[in-house]
């Protein structure tokens, strides 16, 4: 082998290496990586109860309430599988909005689900509002057949 | 076919005479197109259905969300033909990448932070998009510190090459770590295999802001690397000559 090949070797090694390294570090934290757990994943217990944690699904239509006088709200939070209830006093992010995407971060309160966080998940959709408009029966179709909880 | 146009790309002086000759092409045309592109994106396309006029910021993000990992691969590439063809040049151009490339993911962290605290609620969380964006930062930032830290420019070189391609695994966890793992961050409009998720209205002023961004990289990186030539070969024989 010419130097320069040994060379060319050592280069393709060195990023195969970190590579492979890099695959089996993930792969070993691969649940820690997890943002959030979803709805289905809390239901089966998945999620540590003795921790904060957070939980990440779409705001059920119909199902957002305020208290009068307060700033507590509450929610259900789906994923078309499982449901978690969630209540939370504090401000709401701008695209906050029934049947949107949301992460909220807190602990169960028995079947509670008590939010000191809500943060509004915006999905990778961008239009314009009378696109949005002529596309909503054929959205709201596709949401009901079952979307991933994002 | 002769192969000597290519080999002499390689000669500083050569490639001290084409940079100075390109460059104000990609200044000039990357200037028009980004003017173009702004207009384009503030004011004639559509607000978006959600978000409202908010989106727009979508016309600096992305763009330079997509530069700071281009400008990467650039980098690493460069540093890893300098470390098998022992090419100066190209490794005077990896070091002429980090400080544009450190600006693109810097303006990409920057302008999703100010998206993110209106839309989402929180200037910033450690999801895995918006962690190995910030570790691309750092790892421009060791990047150049590691080349700054050595007198002797071969012993720069080598050392920070070898960084360069090790670093060069976060470009894919970046672009997938919205696919991955659940983030905050949406998951890809435009870069997949599949019809993009934003209106073509909108599409459109976000290519040409793309192609503007790329031009104006051709810009910053022909002017550095000048610069870098004239450092390294600042007791050359052809340089005096010249001067």
């Amino acid at each position: 082998m010419t130097p320069r090949q040994k060379r060319m070797v050592t280069v393709v090694a060195i990023v195969a290496g970190v590579g492979i390294a890099t695959t089996f570090a993930l792969n070993a934290f691969n649940q820690n990586l997890l943002y959030y757990y979803s709805p289905t994943q809390v239901h089966a217990g998945e999620a540590p109860a003795s921790r904060a944690i957070r939980v990440g699904g779409l705001v059920e239509n119909g199902s957002l309430a305020r208290k009068p006088g307060s700033m507590e709200v509450t929610f259900i939070l789906t994923d078309y599988a499982q449901k978690v209830p969630v209540s939370y006093t504090g401000v709401l992010p701008d695209l906050f909005r029934e049947g949107q995407g949301v992460i909220a971060r807190g602990r169960m309160d028995g079947n509670r689900f008590v939010a000191e966080e809500v943060l509004a998940k915006h999905d990778e959709n961008y239009m314009p509002p009378e696109v949005a408009d002529s596309l909503k029966p054929h959205l709201d179709a596709a949401n009901s057949a079952g979307r991933r909880s994002t | 076919m002769s192969w000597t146009w290519f080999h002499k790309l390689a000669s500083p002086p050569h490639a001290y005479r084409i940079l100075g000759s390109l460059a104000p092409w990609f200044g000039w045309a990357s200037l028009a197109l980004i003017l173009l592109a702004t207009w384009w994106g503030l004011v004639k396309a559509p607000a978006d259905y959600q978000q409202g006029d908010g989106f727009r910021i979508l016309y600096v993000h992305a763009p330079s969300a997509w530069m700071s990992m281009f400008t990467y691969v650039v980098m690493a590439v460069a540093a890893g033909v300098g470390l098998v063809w022992r090419i100066k040049l190209a490794h005077a151009a990896a070091a002429a990448c980090a400080p544009i490339g450190a600006s693109f993911t810097f303006l990409a962290l920057a302008t999703g932070s100010i998206w993110g605290k209106p839309m989402w609620g929180t200037w910033w969380v450690w999801d895995a998009r918006l962690t190995s964006e910030l570790l691309l930062l750092f790892l421009y930032l060791g990047y150049m510190a590691l080349r700054a830290s050595f007198d002797d420019p071969q012993r720069a070189d080598r050392a920070s090459a070898v960084l360069a391609l090790v670093g060069v695994i976060n470009v894919p966890i970046i672009h997938y770590s919205v696919n991955w793992w659940s983030t905050l961050h949406q998951p890809a409009s435009v870069t997949k295999f599949d019809k993009p998720s934003i209106d073509l209205a909108m599409l459109i002023p976000l290519f040409l802001m793309i192609i503007g961004f790329q031009l104006y990289f051709g810009w910053a990186v022909s002017r550095r690397l000048r610069g870098e030539i004239l450092r390294r070969e600042r007791n050359a024989n052809w340089l005096k000559e010249a001067a």
